[in-house]
């Protein structure tokens, strides 16, 4: 299990080559499924300068290490993956990825979708868009929050 | 002494990213009303409770949580990580 924090870009797809070359090798269970996902800052418009990323440090990485725990136990997982970035980010820039590793699929996505519903509202993250009319907080999603729902 | 900590617009409203407090509040609902009496500023940031979220030495809970023994209480905006 691997849970980075970093203000630094990352290059997903060489993230995700050394994740799946690792999970795979029969050293750690064979697994033979590996799903991916990747969050890039959006910018559908032209306004954005750029995403503020503002976070609790104390409790960010435990909080985060508790979901990966939830999910390698119940979906019995070979491995997982987050990066999570914080500070000042570019529009196209990438903000986050997940990656699951199990025997089958099923069990992989549903990992990812369970981290990635969670890292949404319960990890310590707040968002601010800084745009050329001023800067403002993202808000959350009622439906963001009612996605944790199905996993209870 | 409790170490409280802000974030986000919260931080922004009351204009400080932490504080210690000298406090005897039994609950985080107790300690909100505390500071609230403080200064305006605390009041336009706790004025609607259902929009914040509140940590106790870094876990998530109510507001309703009692502090003893307590060492950090976080305040924030619901989160938008992902």
């Amino acid at each position: 299990m691997v849970v980075r924090l970093q203000e630094w870009a990352f290059d997903a797809g060489a993230e995700l080559n050394r994740f799946s070359a690792n999970v795979t090798s029969s050293k750690v269970n064979g697994a033979g499924a590996v799903v991916s996902f990747t969050g890039v800052v959006r910018d559908t418009d032209d306004r954005l300068i750029r995403m503020e990323i503002e976070h609790y440090p104390a409790m960010t990485g435990p909080a985060i290490e508790a979901m990966v725990d939830h999910a390698t136990g119940c979906w019995g997982l070979a491995g997982a993956l987050v990066i999570h970035r914080y500070g000042a980010l570019e529009p196209g820039a990438p903000i986050m990825m997940v990656a699951t590793a199990a025997r089958h699929r099923a069990d992989a996505f549903a990992a990812a979708e369970y981290l990635m519903d969670f890292l949404k509202s319960r990890a310590p993250f707040w968002k601010k868009e800084v745009t050329k009319q001023g800067a403002t907080w993202v808000a959350a999603r009622d439906d963001d929050e009612q996605a944790l729902d199905r996993w209870t | 002494m409790l170490n409280i900590v802000y974030f986000a617009w919260v931080r922004e409203r009351i204009g400080l990213p932490r504080e210690n407090v000298e406090t005897t509040a039994a609950t985080v609902a107790d300690l909100v009303t505390e500071l609230v009496a403080r200064e305006e500023r605390y009041a336009v940031a706790f004025a609607d409770i259902s929009a914040l979220r509140v940590a106790v030495d870094q876990e998530l809970v109510g507001f309703d949580a009692p502090l003893a023994g307590v060492r950090e209480v976080a305040f924030f905006p619901p989160m938008t990580g992902g």
